[in-house]
């Protein structure tokens, strides 16, 4: 490693300036913020047991409680607690994507932002990783919550299809919030500020969709804010894929065609806003 | 041949002018030091040049690259360590580097040796395995060099090397940023408040003050010019900017340096 090799990084440069190699490099930065992501949680799981607290009290409690009161129609058959167990699985990816500008803005005052920012990765990579990193947590809640309604004897789906496009549903849900996160923390950059209006947002978000009760039952100025709200498109797919007897309301391509596109609209808004974190 | 230019690089926040027209020219292997108090500019011009900060006038290049043309080129060629902790204390040592190979592409055959051969240069070898929480400011100022030499880039930006670390550690950043511009021709762009680290380090540095640059030169040069060879930089210091350095900087520049410090033990 003598001085001639100094002239390395440009020949590498070269090389990858071709489309393909660029694609390729574009991946890679991707997954190495995920792989990042997956290390930190190998080496400390306690926040995975603490995240899975909140949907085992809304499935046990809240979800036993409901399905002896009856009160609110399913839809068709679906028990109550049926019809939670997709909407607290969505609740806890919010939860996890919405908090997610926490730990940029962490990063941010540490200055592993501006490290990440001075690397030649693109900033649509750089937002993309973070994204998928919030997917990869997402699914770790996915694990919890599925043992959970198994045990509370929720009619799962095994199918591997399904399963596989509940895992979808949760990467886009949690790339979604998660960005919407970032942009937040790029606007806000201070955590006292970012935790005031990640409070205020996280209530509405899940309120105003069909996580925990049907759009029918809703007053006619919720139903429009719950047709805007990622999180509803989300637990709809989730409800067709994940129960036994659970249906589409909006049609499963609708579904992944919002959340997909609220996902690429908020991506495309954080890689602009991102670099302003390190200036 | 110059591997760095600035021509009347400006950069303004609203009425604020931070840096003013600043003109500089790097030699290649050359280890350059921008030279100044807390809220010089120092650290404008360096985020200005490692494509963090867009100027609001002048140009730059590095490498080779424009910075506001060719960003991504000069991305590719600059190695950079921020003033702030940048590495992450959640990985190991080995993990830090590992993420950085891949995100700043270099290439699977060559990772495994790259680590190797960074982390022994800054003689981290054994501690490479365990978290980096459990570093000492030394080492973790270690890593990040080894994080920013990994792709062996062209140029090495150091924003305030050894802010935070004891006399000790401090020697010991001085000698790896000695042996980067020596054994490796890399060209070392650093910024520091410490009269004695740019005595000891710096071919030429250049005293900043209030967003310009005040004298330029050799550090000899500079003490010749007012005619008192035994000055120290001090004292050169308070010649061309007409007072004394101190330490100044507003409340969220010295609470995030202190952060720093803390961070490093």
């Amino acid at each position: 490693m003598k001085s001639r090799e100094l002239d390395a990084p440009s020949r590498a440069a070269d090389r990858a300036a071709g489309p393909q190699n660029q694609g390729a490099a574009f991946v890679r930065q991707c997954l190495a913020l995920t792989e990042m992501e997956m290390r930190k949680l190998r080496h400390d799981p306690t926040e995975l047991v603490t995240r899975a607290l909140q949907p085992m009290l809304w499935l046990a409690v809240f979800g036993e409680v409901f399905s002896r009161v009856r009160a609110i129609p399913t839809g068709g058959s679906l028990r109550y607690l049926d019809f939670l167990a997709p909407g607290v699985l969505a609740q806890s990816v919010l939860f996890i994507g919405i908090f997610y500008g926490i730990a940029v803005i962490w990063e941010r005052d540490l200055g592993i932002v501006h490290k990440l920012l001075a690397s030649p990765a693109p900033r649509v990579s750089l937002v993309l990783g973070k994204a998928l990193s919030g997917g990869v947590r997402g699914l770790t809640q996915g694990f919890a919550v599925y043992l959970l309604a198994w045990i509370l004897g929720v009619g799962i789906k095994w199918g591997p299809g399904d399963l596989a496009g509940v895992a979808l549903a949760i990467l886009l849900g949690a790339a979604a919030f998660s960005t919407l996160s970032l942009i937040i923390a790029c606007i806000v950059r201070t955590r006292e500020r970012f935790m005031g209006i990640g409070q205020l947002l996280t209530m509405p978000l899940f309120f105003a969709s069909n996580a925990i009760y049907p759009i029918s039952i809703m007053p006619g100025w919720l139903r429009v804010l719950a047709r805007l709200n990622p999180l509803t498109y989300e637990v709809d797919a989730m409800r067709a894929l994940m129960v036994r007897g659970g249906s589409t309301i909006f049609g499963m391509g609708f579904d992944f065609a919002m959340l997909l596109v609220s996902s690429v609209v908020l991506a495309a808004i954080a890689s602009r806003l991102y670099p302003n974190l390190a200036r | 041949m110059n591997i760095l230019e600035t021509h009347a690089l400006t950069r303004r926040y609203g009425d604020l002018t931070a840096v003013d027209g600043v003109d500089l020219s790097v030699s290649q292997g050359e280890i350059f030091g921008l030279l100044g108090p807390n809220g010089a500019g120092k650290t404008t011009v360096i985020k200005m040049l490692t494509t963090l900060l867009p100027p609001s006038g002048g140009r730059a290049v590095v490498a080779g690259f424009d910075i506001q043309r060719q960003p991504s080129r000069v991305r590719q060629s600059i190695g950079y360590v921020p003033q702030l902790v940048s590495v992450d204390g959640t990985l190991t040592g080995y993990e830090n580097l590992l993420i950085f190979a891949k995100l700043y592409g270099v290439p699977r055959s060559e990772r495994q040796a790259r680590i190797s051969s960074s982390l022994e240069f800054v003689g981290l070898q054994d501690a490479a395995n365990r978290m980096v929480r459990g570093y000492s400011g030394g080492m973790m100022r270690r890593l990040e060099i080894a994080l920013a030499m990994l792709h062996l880039p062209k140029v090495l930006f150091l924003d305030e090397p050894t802010v935070g670390l004891d006399p000790l550690a401090r020697q010991l950043v001085w000698q790896h940023i000695n042996s980067l511009a020596g054994e490796f021709r890399m060209t070392v762009f650093l910024t520091t408040h410490f009269m004695e680290e740019a005595d000891h380090l710096c071919d030429r540095v250049a005293i900043m003050n209030l967003g310009r640059v005040a004298a330029l030169g050799q550090p000899d040069e500079l003490r010749a010019s007012m005619a008192k060879p035994e000055a120290t930089l001090d004292e050169v210091f308070a010649h061309f900017t007409g007072h004394q350095l101190d330490n100044g900087g507003d409340f969220r520049e010295i609470s995030r340096a202190r952060r720093a410090i803390a961070r490093r033990g």
